[in-house]
């Protein structure tokens, strides 16, 4: 699904140049579950943006669901990025005017959709995340926890192939985190592939594998033999 | 989509009411000042009779005397003598010609309770009102037969007949002037080309005359002209007469031109006419004879000032600095939704359609602007009414005004929106989504 090999990333200033990755390489499989973990600092934002294609990177190959997507321009990304991929924000980025229906329609105005089908996948994903009966609420009248929610939803209206999550949990507090995570393990079941970027070990224990950062390069690998095993009260995307 | 991002800039718009204000009163404050300069000038400078503008042909003759020209550096008088208007009348070369000149008279009316009064009034040919297409509520102009008969026929105007008829149909009546009886043969329907091209040498922009009379009642009335007389040297004697074989140049000629081959041909009459009044001892200068277009004459006439293109010029500059502070509060108001342009973008808004979006978004500023600036040059408007004597007739606002200055607050607003749009959608997404 995701396949990086060797990719840099250089922040350049007038006075100083910053390794934010060097040979960075990973592997993801479809369907996999993956954590990836790191001090601040490490490059997990970089790689995060990176692999979402929200940012260009230096060197490198990275092949994503198939596709090359070394070169491509800025449309290409942006067409990628609305039909295959889904994102999840630590402050869940909802748009504050929008009201709930909205906010979760807007990746799909950009598809082209009809009216119709994007209230059906609208409908449907507010169903999956248990936010049918607050279509109408604006994000300020929302718990953190139901925002995120809002958030995972819109990510999972347009189907996407590969979910990116970046410290999903990190506003929340427990009791909202695990059940964010719940749902997150849910989606993963259904066959969606989850990169989550997280500093939290509780959290990356839940995933298939944890991938640790340090410097801007993978540090180790670790497979987690049975992960099916620690899920809990997983939710069927 | 267009329905999409116009909710957008709507509730955009809301959210920021003060900012909004902001930049919607900018824009209106240039569109105001613009559309109140640009009104005046609209229409000093409109073609009044635009359909048959470029047929009918004010014509010069330089009857001149030898020492100085009428106008530096060479030009002839803008009005032609009673001599020479009549002889190009009778010659009767072109299509159609008209002959007139501005006088008065006093009415007297049936009516006890209607004072005499004095009135503007235009003698001239029947022609007037075939060449410059007046319109007519009752009646028309009068016959060929009335001319050459100086008959003692009026055409009144729409107002003048509503003053003395009450608006009813006054065809047949009389009315008395200077003490003779006058039959109304026609009834004008409200007519005011604006600027008043047959007559560009007297009050540019005031109304067209109340009455219009045969010419040939000159003679038998000893009608006196009203308008601007030029004269070079002193007629032969005092009389009447003498003034009307004298030099002077106070009466406009018109000829009805449609073809190039017509002007060229009406061109080298008026050459063999000149030719011929030199063996007189007329035309002492060298031939000099020009044919005007009615927007040719308004411009040779300077009928729109330099100071008026001053002003509306000064008012687009001042338009330009009102765009330029909204420029910089729709950067700042762009730059205030990052996180919201950020989030589109990782979803999939390409920079096309952010750029859209956004330009949507000061579409619907330019136009909220461009309809409080029509207000505030309305409002201008007025002001310029009560500031300068007799300027109704120019300080008002037509829809093509209307039409010109939304167009102008769209696309002026469209191009204050053009570097902010560019800016934003320019920043690569990540960099948002840090700053959320």
């Amino acid at each position: 699904m995701l396949s990086m090999q060797n990719i840099s990333k250089i922040y350049r200033t007038d006075v100083v140049q910053t390794h934010a990755l060097r040979d960075f390489s990973l592997e993801v499989k479809e369907g996999e579950f993956v954590a990836v973990m790191g001090p601040s600092g490490s490059g997990k934002t970089t790689f995060l943006n990176i692999a979402g294609l929200l940012e260009s990177f230096d060197t490198g190959i990275y092949m994503l669901d198939g596709e090359d997507v070394s070169n491509l321009n800025d449309d290409g990304r942006s067409h990628i990025r609305n039909e295959r991929i889904g994102f999840i924000f630590q402050s869940f980025n909802l748009i504050p005017d929008l009201n709930v229906f909205d906010n979760v329609d807007v990746p799909l105005r950009y598809r082209g959709l009809k009216s119709a089908e994007r209230s059906k996948r609208i409908q449907a994903a507010l169903e999956t995340v248990g936010l049918a009966s607050r279509m109408k609420h604006i994000p300020a009248q929302l718990s953190g926890g139901q925002q995120q929610r809002v958030a995972i939803a819109r990510a999972l209206a347009g189907e996407p192939r590969i979910l990116f999550a970046d410290e999903p949990t990190g506003n929340l507090d427990s009791l909202m985190a695990r059940q964010v995570l719940d749902l997150l393990e849910g989606i993963n079941s259904s066959g969606t592939t989850i990169v989550m970027v997280t500093h939290d070990p509780e959290l990356a224990r839940r995933a298939h594998r944890s991938v640790h950062v340090l410097d801007g390069q993978v540090m180790d690998l670790k497979a987690v033999p049975d992960s099916g095993s620690k899920r809990e009260n997983g939710v069927k995307a | 989509m267009f329905l999409y991002n116009l909710r957008l800039a709507l509730l955009s718009l809301r959210r920021d009411p003060v900012l909004t204000a902001l930049m919607i009163g900018a824009v209106a404050i240039g569109i105001g000042m613009s559309t109140t300069t640009l009104a005046v000038y609209h229409t000093m400078s409109g073609n009044p009779i635009s359909w048959k503008g470029d047929q009918l042909y004010a014509v010069q003759m330089d009857n001149w005397g030898p020492s100085q020209p009428y106008n530096e550096p060479d030009e002839p008088p803008p009005q032609v003598t009673y001599r020479d208007g009549q002889a190009l009348m009778k010659a009767a070369k072109a299509k159609d010609q008209n002959l007139s000149f501005t006088t008065s008279f006093v009415l007297q009316s049936d009516k006890p309770d209607v004072k005499p009064d004095l009135v503007q009034a235009r003698a001239t040919y029947t022609s007037f009102f075939t060449m410059f297409d007046v319109p007519f509520e009752y009646g028309g102009g009068w016959s060929k037969q009335a001319d050459q008969d100086a008959q003692q026929v009026v055409v009144l105007s729409n107002a003048y007949n509503e003053k003395l008829f009450g608006g009813t149909n006054s065809v047949g009546k009389e009315v008395v002037l200077n003490n003779r009886r006058f039959q109304v043969v026609g009834v004008m329907k409200p007519w005011n080309p604006m600027p008043k091209f047959f007559d560009a040498q007297d009050d540019q922009f005031g109304e067209p005359e109340d009455l219009f009379v045969p010419l040939n009642l000159i003679g038998p009335m000893q009608l006196h002209n009203n308008g601007n007389n030029s004269c070079w040297g002193p007629p032969a004697n005092n009389s009447f007469q003498g003034h009307l074989d004298s030099e002077c140049v106070w009466l406009q000629f018109w000829a009805e031109l449609p073809t190039q081959a017509d002007r060229d041909d009406y061109h080298a009459f008026l050459d063999a006419y000149v030719q011929e009044q030199k063996k007189l001892g007329r035309f002492p200068r060298p031939v000099h004879n020009e044919l005007h277009d009615v927007p040719d004459w308004l411009a040779y006439n300077h009928v729109v000032s330099k100071d008026s293109e001053a002003l509306v010029g000064l008012s687009f500059m001042f338009l330009a600095v009102c765009m330029l502070n909204t420029i910089g509060l729709i950067l700042a108001k762009f730059l205030r939704r990052s996180g919201e342009i950020g989030l589109r973008r990782a979803v999939g808004a390409s920079k096309t359609a952010l750029f859209y979006q956004y330009l949507v978004e000061t579409s619907v500023i330019g136009i909220s602007g461009g309809i409080l600036g029509l207000v505030l040059g309305w409002a201008g408007l007025i002001g310029v009414r009560h500031l300068i004597e007799d300027s109704d007739h120019l300080a008002r606002l037509d829809w093509t005004m209307v039409g010109i200055s939304l167009l102008i607050a769209l696309v002026s607003s469209m191009l204050a929106g053009l570097y902010p749009a560019w800016r934003v959608v320019r920043i690569p997404p990540a960099i948002y989504l840090k700053v959320q």
